[in-house]
């Protein structure tokens, strides 16, 4: 580390564990994991033992989620939702947040801008989100 | 594949991580959480964070903003940097919390506070034992305890402290020197009993100093015990809430007696410990009484817990007043520690160390862990302020720690469950305040203890200032803190 200087303990041990990340992954003949942004492999990759080839930015597809209506995602195999392969909870966040198809949730632009204030971990804390009556 | 693995592509934005900027010394810090690490940034890693602080970019439009000021190879290093510490990382990814890992079983236990009489021969309006918002109920407990409970608890301390080479054995009260006899018999038995398991013990005890008699001094000067007065300042501001029954304040009771320990006490420093209330904020005039005038080695300032409906309760104007002066006394004790020199405002020293260190805490505190507290009968508390509580009750000095309720505790109380604390760059050092001011303010030992959170992030940031300027200016003296 060249540019940054530790200052506290913690500080150093994060230095020493990044030096010895770094001389184990040299000692393996492994190549250095390089920066996000510089040219070559990327940590992952490395992980996996090739170079994948550059994949153009698509969607972000939540876990789980499936691009038609398959049961198992959205009902069970009896229609109810007893026997969901993920909790239904679960989709509060990733659907209205990252996915193309959208969730029924309120405007948090203008109307509600607090509506997850008490909510930092949906799968804890999905209870604290309350109903919005307009 | 996962997500993650696509997103990590060189194209991929990047965004900040969790950390708290802060200037020392005319260079710039940062404080990152949840590691708690210190790290000194120079321009070309400040302008990184500075550009990624607009939106969300790639390497390569970093590149671009910062050029010419900055050669690409250059900011690519930096960026480098930044994601190995975890200052910035791919957008969309977690920054990883504190693993919801638990203390392993059977933790050593460091310090053993032992009530060792409910009753008080003071009578002070805001007490958390007797005042309004006491949680014991005192009646149905013993008011003193007995030899062969005191025993039993030494016992029980050296069998917790496990691995520990050395226990810390505090006495408590109530008045704790009301139980004098108690305390001579107990000393003596814990010697002995730590010379049997090899190990060391130190003694300490909290006091209103009304009984510091000539004969207790010689106790306290043979036996090294460290001693903790309780007292709130000045004549005025001493009689105005610390008061004996008939209402008789106790400043000119004391005054002798503590002049007469420190005197002849030299082996430990002295503190005095302060309780700031609505009716006594002047830190200032209340630190220079202690340490010019009365000669106290330390003093430490805490805000009163109380529900937030008392009179003697600190509102916000007053929690502003009592940060500015605080903030004062910070910068004061700077420019003595940077020229090697002594000053005996705890408040400020104890959070350099725990910066110093690097403390990223999964608790507020060694309650219930480290810490325990022990009640007139002998059932363990999660510390002293519970002891004699049967709601926080995690076992007894005959039968032993529940460990199951112990555990229920821990899982209860973890950082990781406190959603008000997700998001705080303070967390790592306040993991959510005291449990016993949480109970006390919203009946719930769980709860975050908001009423003080812009305090203790300002509190916290004035601290890394002083932490960094030491840094740069004096870092021997940080060093002491490695000892």
């Amino acid at each position: 580390m060249k540019h940054l200087k530790p200052i506290n303990r913690k500080a150093s041990r994060i230095e020493a564990h990044l030096a010895r990340d770094a001389s184990g992954a040299a000692a393996a003949g492994e190549h250095q994991p390089e920066p996000h942004g510089s040219p070559g492999e990327e940590k992952d990759v490395v992980a996996l033992g090739g170079i994948l080839p550059e994949v153009p930015d698509f969607p972000h597809i939540p876990l789980g989620c499936s691009l038609v209506f398959f049961p198992g995602w959205e009902a069970d195999e009896t229609g109810g939702t007893a026997g969901l392969c993920q909790p239904v909870e679960r989709d509060l966040f990733d659907c209205h947040l990252a996915c193309f198809w959208p969730a029924h949730v309120p405007d948090q632009l203008n109307s509600s801008p607090d509506w997850t204030g008490k909510c930092a971990a949906a799968q804890k804390d999905w209870r604290k989100l309350d109903l919005i009556f307009p | 594949m996962s997500q993650m693995t696509l997103s990590r592509t060189h194209a991929a934005p990047l965004t900040p991580g969790e950390f708290h900027r802060f200037d020392a010394a005319g260079q710039p810090f940062v404080y990152l959480v949840p590691s708690a690490g210190v790290f000194r940034l120079d321009e070309a890693s400040l302008a990184v964070l500075d550009a990624l602080a607009e939106a969300d970019m790639t390497a390569e439009q970093i590149t671009a903003a910062l050029q010419p000021r900055f050669a690409p190879g250059a900011v690519i290093d930096r960026i480098g940097e930044l994601e190995g510490i975890r200052a910035l990382g791919p957008a969309g990814e977690s920054n990883g919390q504190v693993p919801d890992v638990l203390p392993p079983k059977g933790f050593p236990l460091t310090t053993m506070v032992l009530n060792v009489t409910s009753k008080c021969n003071l009578a002070c309006t805001y007490c958390y034992e007797y005042g309004e918002d006491a949680i014991v109920e005192q009646s149905t407990k013993p008011r003193f305890m007995d030899d062969e409970t005191a025993r039993e608890s030494v016992d029980f301390m050296f069998a917790q402290a496990g691995s520990n080479r050395v226990v810390h054995l505090t006495f408590f009260g109530g008045e704790t020197l009301l139980n004098f006899k108690l305390l001579k018999g107990t000393t003596e038995y814990a010697r002995r009993r730590a010379a049997d398991c090899g190990k060391r013990v130190e003694f300490s005890l909290t006091t209103n100093a009304t009984l510091l008699r000539p004969e207790i001094i010689d106790w306290i000067v043979e036996n090294e015990v460290g001693v903790t007065i309780s007292m709130d300042g000045p004549r005025e501001v001493q009689d105005g809430l610390r008061v004996f029954r008939n209402g008789m304040g106790s400043y000119d009771v004391i005054l002798p007696r503590i002049q007469e320990l420190l005197r002849r006490h030299e082996s430990r420093p002295i503190g005095a410990r302060v309780t700031l209330t609505s009716r006594n904020l002047d830190v200032i005039t209340i630190y220079r009484h202690l340490t010019e005038q009365i000669g106290f080695w330390e003093v430490g300032f805490a805000p009163v817990t109380t529900a937030s409906c008392r009179d003697y309760a600190i509102e916000d104007a007053g929690f502003d007043r009592m940060l500015g002066q605080f903030n004062e006394l910070a910068y004061e004790f700077l420019e003595h520690a940077a020229t090697d020199r002594h000053h005996g405002f705890s408040n400020v020293k104890d959070t350099l160390e725990e910066i110093h260190k690097g403390v990223s805490k999964a608790y507020p505190c060694g309650a219930g862990l480290g810490l325990m507290g022990v009640a007139t009968d002998g059932d363990v508390a999660l510390c002293h302020r519970f002891a004699g509580s049967d709601e926080h009750k995690i076992g007894s000095v005959s039968a032993g720690i529940d460990v199951e309720r112990q555990y229920e505790f821990l899982e209860k109380h973890h950082i990781n469950e406190k959603t008000d604390c997700s998001k705080c760059w303070a967390r790592p050092l306040c993991a959510g305040g005291c449990y016993h001011e949480a109970h006390t303010r919203y009946g719930d030992t769980a709860a975050a203890n908001l009423h003080y959170c812009e305090w203790i992030r300002s509190w916290t940031h004035t601290c890394l200032e002083i932490y960094g300027e030491l840094a740069e200016r004096n870092p021997d003296f940080l060093a002491h803190f490695d000892a």
